[in-house]
């Protein structure tokens, strides 16, 4: 069991409060109908994308998904030019050209949530190889769904990375469902970290409502990865809180099931009582955390309300690097 | 200095030269160096027709095989184009896009704009296109447009051994992703190509014969059988211009709408299908921006709304002919 320092659980504390808040508030600003288009919310799911990223630097590259805000506040994105973004407006991570579905900041190693489901497979191969030939240990991460994992770019790309030798890894994010449909109907086997051993890698299984078994299991796979020693396929396991979009009137779910997991399993309270209970964090400490993440995500929301949209300029530019 | 080399040598020295300049070129597809894995040679191939055969000797690190698995690997360059490397990665034949078309116009196409800027891909996509090899319905299209077509995407054709080596160069050093069109019967084409290395820009044409009677607006194969369309009417005294548009996207409006003013009278040349085609899209062009120079209804040449058949009588007449090209024009000539 690796030791986190006092310093790195307040981090990974921190890293999940603030992606619950975001996505709680993009929830309920989303009610009001002040946010445009489609998003996608993470949460309930803070403990994958934070026990991944606190082992990667910014050289190191993830490809995420539809429901991506996690994975972008985790590796590091502004929140509060994440949160412009999703209003649509000039001072957003994308300039307002992209979108809750495809944030992206390349300067912090964020390949960008994907509106094509599977698409971020070859991707990170690719991200993978370059880091391959820099020659500076870095690795590539590709966050996937359930969904995801039936399409046919993410079986490719795992392949390739035993094939090419990648230093990636492939995290499967089995949140229950695929839009409304069941991953134990649409996987055809029991897990999807079976298929692991089809592409000749390990292949892992964690609860994902466990902070700490999700960084143990990164912490085995990042390390294989900048070693030399090829690509891993982690299974993630829990379930996200929110429907497939919002707006998602979710019938197709389980009575009392969202507020079951909220009460029992959730991956804030079982840290919050892990941490306080062994005496590693103060609960007035954690407060105090809750409360300023609770003040960054006002700010976000205050400022993106009031930020510019894109001038009609904007339309025609960025298209190309260089256009005759 | 100059020798004669043929379109096909022309490629594989583009991308030597590139490769020995530039650590982050790197080159990938099916079969590139061939023999991955077997007991017999490495290089067996150097990719089905031979055009990267000798890269991987010289470069054993950066000539990549890869298993059949388009998706992978197209995504895998452009992924490696956005974490900082130049991958030239081989498609084998235009027609297999369908395969991994998401990776190329959802993802590499949109990166930089989507991103709000902050994004750069450059990565090229070379593939072959065009019938004549008697390689029937799915190794032998010109989907050239529907790569036109997207925005994000540059998409290249060159038509000679000169431009082949000069539009791959300046390929390879553009920041945008670029598909890049090799016409498989243009292989054993030769001509003078300068050994040193040199880029030709995007989006100029090439006025390839000077007229004054009618333009022949075409690229790809198509310029060689305009230009012996070309020399059958000179003959007959029917002067006609034929412009090479060597890049669809960007498109040098400017040299067609010129030679438009001077002629009036257009034949467009394209061997893919007619419908939403180069050929459409350039007639479109000169009915919105130079109706007023026109002494005659623009005349497309291009296939027939057919895929690509096999016999060879078939085949024969799917393609564009010199012949076809010569009645069209003159159609133009003699129109009052």
């Amino acid at each position: 069991m690796s030791q986190l320092s006092n310093a790195q659980l307040v981090q990974a504390y921190r890293t999940m409060r603030t992606i619950r808040e975001f996505e709680e508030r993009v929830h309920t600003e989303f009610a009001t109908g002040t946010i445009p288009g489609f998003v996608h919310l993470y949460a309930g799911e803070e403990a994958s994308a934070t026990g991944f990223c606190m082992h990667l630097r910014d050289d190191d590259y993830i490809a995420s998904t539809h429901r991506g805000h996690g994975h972008c506040i985790a590796k590091g994105v502004d929140p509060v030019e994440m949160m412009a973004e999703i209003y649509g407006k000039a001072t957003g991570s994308c300039r307002g050209k992209g979108g809750s579905m495809h944030i992206a900041d390349l300067s912090k190693g964020m390949m960008g949530a994907n509106g094509i489901v599977g698409g971020g497979g070859p991707l990170i191969c690719g991200a993978a190889l370059a880091a391959k030939y820099k020659k500076k240990g870095g690795v590539g991460v590709c966050f996937f769904g359930d969904g995801a994992s039936n399409q046919g770019t993410i079986l490719e790309a795992m392949n390739l990375a035993s094939v090419w030798n990648l230093p990636a890894i492939f995290v499967a994010e089995n949140n229950g469902y695929a839009e409304s449909t069941s991953s134990t109907w649409s996987v055809a086997c029991d897990n999807i970290a079976d298929r692991a051993s089809a592409f000749g890698m390990p292949g892992v299984i964690v609860d994902g409502f466990d902070f700490f078994a999700v960084y143990e299991a990164a912490s085995e796979a990042v390390r294989r990865a900048r070693e030399g020693g090829g690509p891993t396929l982690v299974e993630v396991k829990f379930m996200r809180y929110y429907g497939h979009f919002e707006g998602d009137a979710q019938t197709y779910r389980g009575p009392g099931e969202v507020e079951k997991l909220r009460q029992e399993k959730d991956c804030l309270l079982r840290f919050r009582n892990r941490v306080t209970s062994s005496g590693e964090i103060k609960a007035f400490e954690l407060d105090a955390i809750d409360k300023e993440v609770l003040a960054l995500i006002d700010r976000a929301v205050e400022k993106a309300k009031a930020a510019p949209k894109p001038k009609p300029a904007d339309l025609l530019t960025d298209v190309y690097a260089s256009y005759p | 200095m100059a020798r004669e080399i043929s379109y096909q040598q022309a490629i594989n020295e583009a991308l030597r030269q590139e490769m020995e300049r530039d650590s982050t070129v790197l080159v990938m597809g099916e079969d590139n160096a061939g023999g991955e894995g077997s007991p017999g040679e490495r290089d067996a191939w150097g990719g089905v027709l031979g055009v990267t055969k000798g890269l991987y000797p010289r470069f054993p690190d950066r000539v990549l095989d890869t298993p059949i698995s388009e998706s992978a690997f197209i995504g895998a360059a452009i992924g490696a184009a956005a974490a900082g490397m130049r991958p030239v990665a081989e498609l084998m034949f235009i027609d297999f896009m369908g395969v991994c078309f998401d990776q190329i116009f959802n993802q590499a196409a949109k990166f930089k704009y989507m991103f709000g800027g902050k994004a750069e891909t450059p990565v090229v996509i070379r593939t072959m296109v065009g019938a004549g090899l008697r390689a029937a319905g799915q190794h032998s299209q010109m989907l050239v447009s529907i790569f036109t077509h997207i925005p994000g995407l540059k998409v290249v054709c060159p038509a000679t051994p000169y431009d082949a080596k000069g539009l791959l160069i300046q390929s390879i050093r553009d920041n945008d992703p670029v598909i890049f069109c090799e016409h498989k019967m243009l292989y054993g084409v030769t001509g003078d190509v300068p050994e040193e290395s040199y880029a030709i820009p995007f989006g100029e044409a090439n006025v390839v014969r000077d007229g004054k009677d009618a333009t022949i607006v075409t690229f790809g194969r198509m310029v060689h059988l305009a230009n012996e369309a070309a020399g059958e009417l000179a003959k007959k005294g029917v002067q006609c211009e034929v412009i090479d548009l060597r890049t669809t996207s960007p498109l040098d409006e400017d040299t067609v709408l010129e030679s438009v003013g001077k002629t009036g009278r257009v034949v467009v040349v394209d061997e893919s299908n007619p419908r939403c085609s180069i050929a459409s899209d350039i007639s479109s062009l000169i009915a919105m921006k130079a109706f007023g120079d026109l002494k005659a209804p623009v005349q497309m040449v291009t296939a027939p709304h057919t895929p690509v058949p096999f016999a060879d009588s078939l085949e024969d007449l799917y393609i564009p002919s010199a012949a076809s090209i010569q009645t069209a024009v003159r159609r133009v000539v003699e129109y009052n």
